[in-house]
């Protein structure tokens, strides 16, 4: 048998250097702003890891469409067309109604309302541990990502970029301990500020007074408030108010809309960033007959 | 090369301990996933303590923190803690039946656990649920596979 720790420090003095070097980590990366450029450099360092991690699932959904019979694919083709023909009749609409949504603000002085550009990007890993809820896309700053930008998807918002590599990324969701976002009741226009209490399935308003009037069933939207996140969003509904005298505020939980736990792709906005119109190859698909003429 | 190969086979096991523990899984079962690189760790630190000690633990923590994304140092942490235990009485543990072997896994990952649960409440102010134990009990029902693939590998390839 080889003698084991003939060589090197003892064991106690090891785990004293470890526990010495972990302490001087969490500090590092909790308290000093220094953190987002190491973790963006750490995440561009992994993110290899992760596509491979990503493989098996890929090359499960790779094969069941694969095998998917023409039929199935046939009818799901056929939806598709239906829903972007439904889609872009109510787009055609959208943009007059902006437009004039536009005009009426101006008459008002106010700004208008700004449209962003969007980019979708498909997730490598939602990585929730139970203590932090985040997801790895797979775009980066190559694709022009930056950090603090919002992430949506078709049914509400998800989160926020923290830290980005030249090809992937990592993202805060709303239901991470640490994220909290600005919300608007649609109903009565009161703010309020929903943070993650590290459940994929609930956020709480915090701060709300008894009196507040605010019923199980209400419509959360982005605010615009904090900055971070373009107004007009939604982001969860209210399912639970408890009115406890004995508490300092109103109990308040609200279910996010998006599924936090089933994410498999997310549209990336940049709300300061001048409207990107549709795709015209899009618009010259659903048109051929269009384009024949020319 | 053939020694360093054997040597690198130590790595191989831990990296695939890590994809592992990234690898997407639908949501119903997530709660459930053992931590694979601790229980990989704990083998080799077990089976070979000049090989694997504090210093792997605490690398392979830190690179768990980066791909989990909690705050980095708090499995590094964990990490080393579980890795000094095993590591302090590996000639005990190993004479141990792989049961008992197991429910000893079983209350290192459950302090590993709580452990990091500590560290995530004092620096986040996370909530403690009890479904975040779960991977303790599938840890515990993992590790003798875990053990017995690890060994034979171990001998088929003569690593020592």
């Amino acid at each position: 048998m080889k003698p084991f720790f003939d060589r090197g420090p003892s064991l106690p003095l090891r785990l004293f250097i470890a526990l010495l070097c972990s302490v001087g980590l969490i500090t590092l990366d909790h308290y000093t702003d220094s953190s987002v450029q190491l973790r963006s450099y750490l995440t561009a360092t992994v993110s290899p890891l992760f596509y491979l991690a990503n493989m098996p699932q890929d090359m499960v959904f790779g094969a069941s469409e694969q095998f998917m019979s023409q039929q199935k694919l046939i009818e799901e083709n056929n939806r598709l067309r239906d829903t972007l023909l439904l889609q872009n009749g109510q787009l055609q609409r959208l943009q007059f109604l902006q437009q004039e949504n536009d005009k009426l603000r101006a008459l008002l002085g106010a700004n208008p309302v700004t449209e962003g550009q969007r980019l979708i990007a498909e997730v490598l890993a939602v990585y929730s541990h139970p203590f932090s809820h985040q997801i790895v896309l797979n775009k980066g700053s190559n694709d022009g990502v930056t950090n603090g930008q919002p992430i949506i998807d078709n049914l509400g918002v998800l989160g926020q970029i923290v830290s980005v590599g030249p090809t992937s990324s990592r993202a805060l969701l709303i239901a991470d301990n640490t994220h909290a976002i600005s919300v608007r009741v649609e109903r009565t226009g009161l703010s309020a500020v929903a943070e993650g209490i590290g459940q994929s399935d609930a956020l709480r308003l915090i701060h709300l007074p008894h009196s507040t009037d605010v019923e199980v069933g209400d419509r959360l939207i982005t605010s615009g408030l904090d900055g971070v996140f373009p107004e007009g969003y939604p982001v969860a509904r209210i399912i639970k108010v408890q009115r406890d005298a004995r508490q300092p505020f109103l109990q308040v939980l609200a279910e996010p809309y998006a599924k936090l736990d089933r994410i498999r792709y997310a549209l990336l906005v940049w709300p300061h960033r001048g409207i990107s119109n549709i795709d015209p190859q899009i618009l010259e698909e659903m048109h051929p007959s269009e384009q024949g003429q020319d | 090369m053939q020694n360093s190969w054997r040597f690198l086979y130590i790595h191989l096991t831990l990296l695939l301990a890590l994809l592992l523990n990234v690898m997407p899984l639908p949501a119903a079962v997530k709660l459930f996933r053992p931590d694979w690189p601790l229980l990989v760790l704990c083998y080799w630190v077990l089976a070979l303590p000049h090989r694997a000690n504090i210093g792997t633990a605490f690398m392979l923590g830190f690179l768990v923190d980066v791909m989990v994304g909690t705050v980095l140092g708090v499995n590094a942490f964990g990490y080393s803690v579980i890795c000094f235990v095993v590591a302090a009485n590996h000639l005990k543990i190993r004479n141990f039946s792989v049961l008992q072997q197991s429910l000893l896994v079983g209350l290192l990952l459950a302090l590993y656990h709580l452990l990091v649960f500590w560290l995530s409440h004092f620096l986040t102010g996370v909530y403690f649920r009890a479904a975040y134990l779960w991977p303790v009990l599938t840890g515990m029902i993992v590790w003798p596979y875990i053990f017995w693939f690890l060994r034979r590998t171990r001998r088929q390839f003569k690593i020592q």
